[in-house]
């Protein structure tokens, strides 16, 4: 298998020898190992070791057209130049991605150094030993069907014919434990918990196995909500949940493609209480797969998206920042249409809340620990929102598991409706969010 | 006599494989066959080689623009390995010799094997004869059929400027295409060897309409197997009247109001609902999980005495159709539930060893960096003996779920899914749209509460994301009635 810098370096030779003057490649290798396992036996390992690149090439008439291909040895590159040069007389017309003009500027943080990858036998015989020690933690877990611990090592690089020319390494190793109860009379209960990290070494299963089963036995024992209003407070990782799932709010292109709840003008608007400030920090030293830049080479950064409620920022890549006067964010996504998405979220707020509430004093409140079925029940463009949640009813301050209800509203509503933002963040696979309290939402139930 | 030749491992380095670079035949047969008799030879107990090569292209229009054409060259392979009933799955873009040698190898040391020693024997595996589908199904010229760069854009273009004619209140118009063509080749230790091709195509719209505060969206997809044609036969101007007429219902609709209610669901993608409530339960990947609760009810009743339904690989171009499985096995059309008893499960090659379910010709997976496991083809409700407005007629106060959105369905057996298009029902007759309806139930109790099906069986293409991926599907049923569900609304 070749790596980034030998794939970069006969791609250039070859795009020479085709005589195409203008194009950028992106691309990556990764290494990945994950396991499963199932009642005390390895039920699969997948290991693999994979490359791919993107090249975009311009014709000519400076109309764009890309190939993506697997097949990186020099004959790959070569039909996957081909092919883009092709499909470039057919591609957009107007709005035609460029090279970011930060493509070439230093980047002035040092790469994270990857960590060693352990062999699949220890992997293994760690999963065995959380999987064992979660279905000892109460007599009613009796599985961890959905579970896995993998490692992952990447590669990845980003060139063009211009000169940049940027590559960058890091690792991540993860955890995943759902749990499964079976006790008679009553209905199967799961739930489950996350952990990631650079390495092996790193990695907080203790935490994790805490986590899913202090859960789990608080799902055990569960009641029917009654449909209604409610005051609700959202956990770090189910507010960031929502707020990803409609995140056109902020998204520079889908702005520009009208599937967005803002326009351009909505910049400089309040769209949230006062209470609400949001980031989107790449860099966040939490941020395990921290990426110094996007797929166009754009250095990776701290943006400021909502600040007291106003919408300050914009999540760009080099195309839309160019068409709304703004500087390029390192969020771009490469493509025959280039997209824009967030890295990591910090959720945060600057202002003192008129009341602090907390679930210790909490009454007649829902506590929703996760959210599911996005694909379902989002309406992205329409703002609107109905989802299947686990979660508590909070009675007098104490925690009951509340049986299959669903959450519904309208985003902006929701926004507008934080009553509370706690101080303690909860660190999560897709940011830092404290504990979000939200004024009358519709929960379905008995 | 031998019944296999024989060579020595030592003898490896030197030999020479040259299989060819652009399709996979016959001269793949010789590499395969030495590989799979050094994995033996190692000690695995079955090994499966799967390779793959994609030749893929999206294209999207926005408005009155091509915005994205998109081609995608895919090639990979990956190992199987099983010891007992312990399995491990290696992939890799490499395709030499070398580098699939150096896949099995690395299986084989995730079960603790090792290649053999230099001095020693390796038995090649006898491989069946080629068996080849795309021969068979004169599959092989589809690449000098299909739409080229210029026609897929033309018809995009034309196919968007026909729904700004039909819709009011446009925000903005998509119409996508993709074209998958899949080249696989299967190898397993058994002597399964087979080669196919597949063309998977789809095309759509999606409509999003705004009134001030209003706004709907609708989207609508066609899919396809095998007919190089499909393309330039889309019959945009209707989809796009039916697109334009939902979104303008759906408008200035109300939010459903949560609670409990029997439901009428429309056929074709209507049967999304089984598919998720009881398809995926009916997996041996989730029998092997003790996650479904259908687990120990073959023979038994499950669902009413009037639902039949059906998994199958045969139906003529439909999306979830295959001539073989991703395991190098024939489809089949398998019996799931008949007259409400539960007659088979869906199985591919590891669940029918764990589970002792007879493989059904269902290992699927999206590409070679997946391990096939056992999952849906065409999956359909069987039509039943009412007419429609019999159904109708039997709703004093309902919701009509004319367009399903998404669903999923978890651990514990509850599922949920959107609906895009609903209607309130009111004795019988629709009366008015409502939207951001959720259905919500538990796969145990709504297989019981489907009471009555039309006669009008449809099929829908979908995506259905599982443990190996994201593989076509067809969904299907005709109009049936749901008792009672839950609905998540305002």
């Amino acid at each position: 298998m070749p790596s980034t810098q030998e794939i970069a370096g006969y791609a250039q030779e070859i795009a020479h020898k085709l005589g195409i003057k203008k194009f950028d490649i992106y691309g990556s290798t990764v290494d990945e190992t994950s396991v499963q396992v199932d009642q005390g036996e390895p039920k699969q390992v997948n290991a693999s070791s994979r490359s791919g690149v993107m090249v975009r090439v311009w014709n000519d008439e400076q109309t764009l057209g890309v190939t993506s291909t697997s097949d990186v040895d020099p004959l790959g590159i070569e039909l996957a130049l081909k092919t883009a040069y092709e499909a470039s007389f057919f591609g957009a017309k107007e709005n035609i991605p460029d090279f970011s003009p930060e493509a070439t500027i230093p980047i002035s943080h040092s790469p994270t150094e990857k960590a060693t990858q352990a062999p699949a036998a220890k992997l293994i015989e760690t999963l065995l030993a959380a999987e064992k020690e979660l279905i000892s933690a109460h007599p009613a877990i009796t599985s961890v069907p959905y579970n896995g611990l993998a490692q992952r090592d990447v590669d990845r690089f980003y060139v063009n014919s211009e000169g940049s020319v940027r590559n960058e390494s890091h690792t991540l190793s993860s955890i995943y434990l759902s749990t499964k109860t079976e006790q008679e009379d009553k209905k199967p209960r799961s739930a489950g918990a996350v952990r990631i990290s650079h390495s092996l070494e790193e990695l907080d299963i203790s935490g994790c196995l805490e986590e899913a089963a202090k859960k789990t036995i608080s799902h055990l024992n569960y009641e029917k909500v009654k449909t209604g209003k409610y005051q609700v407070v959202f956990s770090g990782k189910a507010f960031l949940s929502l707020l990803n799932a409609f995140s056109n709010i902020f998204n520079a292109q889908d702005i520009l493609d009208k599937q967005s709840l803002s326009t351009p003008e909505t910049l400089g608007m309040k769209i949230a209480s006062p209470l609400l400030s949001v980031c989107d920090d790449a860099l966040h030293p939490s941020n395990v797969g921290a990426e110094t830049f996007d797929d166009e080479g754009t250095p990776t950064r701290r943006i400021s998206i909502i600040s007291n409620g106003v919408l300050t920022g914009l999540i760009h890549s080099a195309g839309t920042a160019k068409r709304l006067n703004a500087q390029p964010t390192g969020n771009a996504n490469i493509g025959a249409k280039v997209t824009v998405s967030p890295h990591f979220y910090h959720v945060f707020s600057e202002v003192q809340p008129e009341q602090e509430l907390s679930i210790e004093s909490a009454d007649n409140v829902i506590y929703i620990d996760q959210l599911k079925a996005f694909h379902a029940g989002v309406k992205a463009v329409q703002g609107s929102f109905s989802l299947p949640f686990d979660g508590w009813m909070i009675k007098n301050g104490e925690l009951i598991s509340v049986d299959a209800a669903t959450v519904a509203g309208d985003f902006l509503q929701v926004l507008n409706s934080i009553v509370f933002v706690e101080k303690e963040a909860e660190l999560t696979t897709s940011g830092v969010c404290p504990k979000v309290w939200v004024d009358a939402l519709s929960i379905t139930g008995e | 006599m031998l019944a296999t030749s024989i060579l020595l491992t030592k003898e490896l380095p030197s030999l020479i494989y040259n299989p060819t670079r652009d399709r996979f035949d016959e001269s793949w047969e010789a590499p395969l066959a030495t590989l799979l008799g050094l994995g033996r030879a190692a000690g695995a107990d079955f090994i499966e080689f799967f390779l793959e090569r994609v030749n893929y292209i999206s294209c999207l229009a926005e408005d009155d623009a091509i915005t994205s054409i998109s081609p995608k060259l895919s090639t990979g392979a990956g190992v199987r390995v099983f010891r007992g009933q312990s399995d491990c799955y290696v992939s890799t873009n490499d395709l030499s010799f070398s580098g699939l040698k150096a896949a099995l190898e690395k299986a084989l040391s995730i079960q603790g094997l090792i290649l053999p020693a230099p001095n020693s024997y390796v038995p090649e595996i006898n491989l069946e004869l080629l068996r080849d589908y795309a021969i068979k199904n004169n599959k092989d010229t589809w690449n000098s059929q299909f739409s080229s760069m210029q026609e897929m854009s033309e018809v995009l273009l034309d196919a968007n400027a026909k729904l700004k004619q039909k819709a009011n209140h446009v925000q903005s118009r998509r119409a996508v295409y993709f074209r998958d063509w899949q080249e696989v080749l299967v190898a397993a230790s058994d002597g399964t060897f087979a080669r196919d091709i597949r063309l998977t195509q789809s095309v759509g719209y999606n409509l999003l309409c705004a009134d001030g505060a209003n706004r709907s969206s609708i989207g609508k997809r066609s899919g396809n197997t095998g007919d190089a044609n499909f393309l330039r036969n889309w019959n945009y101007e209707a989809d796009s009247e039916e697109v334009a007429e939902s979104a303008g219902k759906m408008l200035y609709a109300d939010y459903v109001e949560s609670g409990t209610y029997p439901i009428i669901m429309a056929n074709a993608f209507g049967g999304v609902i089984f598919h998720e409530a009881c398809g995926h339960l009916l997996e041996t990947t989730q029998i092997e999980r003790k996650t479904t609760p259908f687990i120990d009810k073959k023979g038994e009743k499950i669902a009413h005495q009037n639902l039949t339904a059906w998994d199958e690989g045969r139906s003529q171009n439909a999306f979830g159709t295959i001539d073989m499985d991703d395991e190098g096995m024939p489809t089949q059309r398998t019996l799931l539930i008949e007259n409400g008893i539960l007659k088979n499960f869906i199985a591919d090659r590891a669940g029918s060893m764990r589970t002792g379910h007879p493989r059904t010709g269902s290992g699927r997976r999206q590409g070679y960096t997946y391990a096939a496991a056992s999952r849906m083809r065409n999956t359909y409700i069987a039509p039943g003996d009412y007419a429609l407005e019999d159904l109708f007629n039997s709703v004093d106060k309902g919701i009509y779920c004319k367009k399903m959105g998404g669903g999923s369905v978890g651990a514990t057996g509850e599922f949920n899914f959107g609906v895009d298009e609903a209607y309130l029902i009111e004795n019988g007759k629709i009366t008015k749209p409502l939207k951001g309806a959720v259905l919500i139930g538990e796969a145990k109790e709504i297989m019981n509460k489907i009471s009555m099906s039309s006669r009008d069986l449809e099929l829908a293409s979908g995506f259905c994301g599982s443990i190996s991926g994201s593989v076509y599907v067809t969904v299907g049923q005709p109009h049936i009635k749901v008792d009672s569900i839950t609905v998540g609304g305002r």
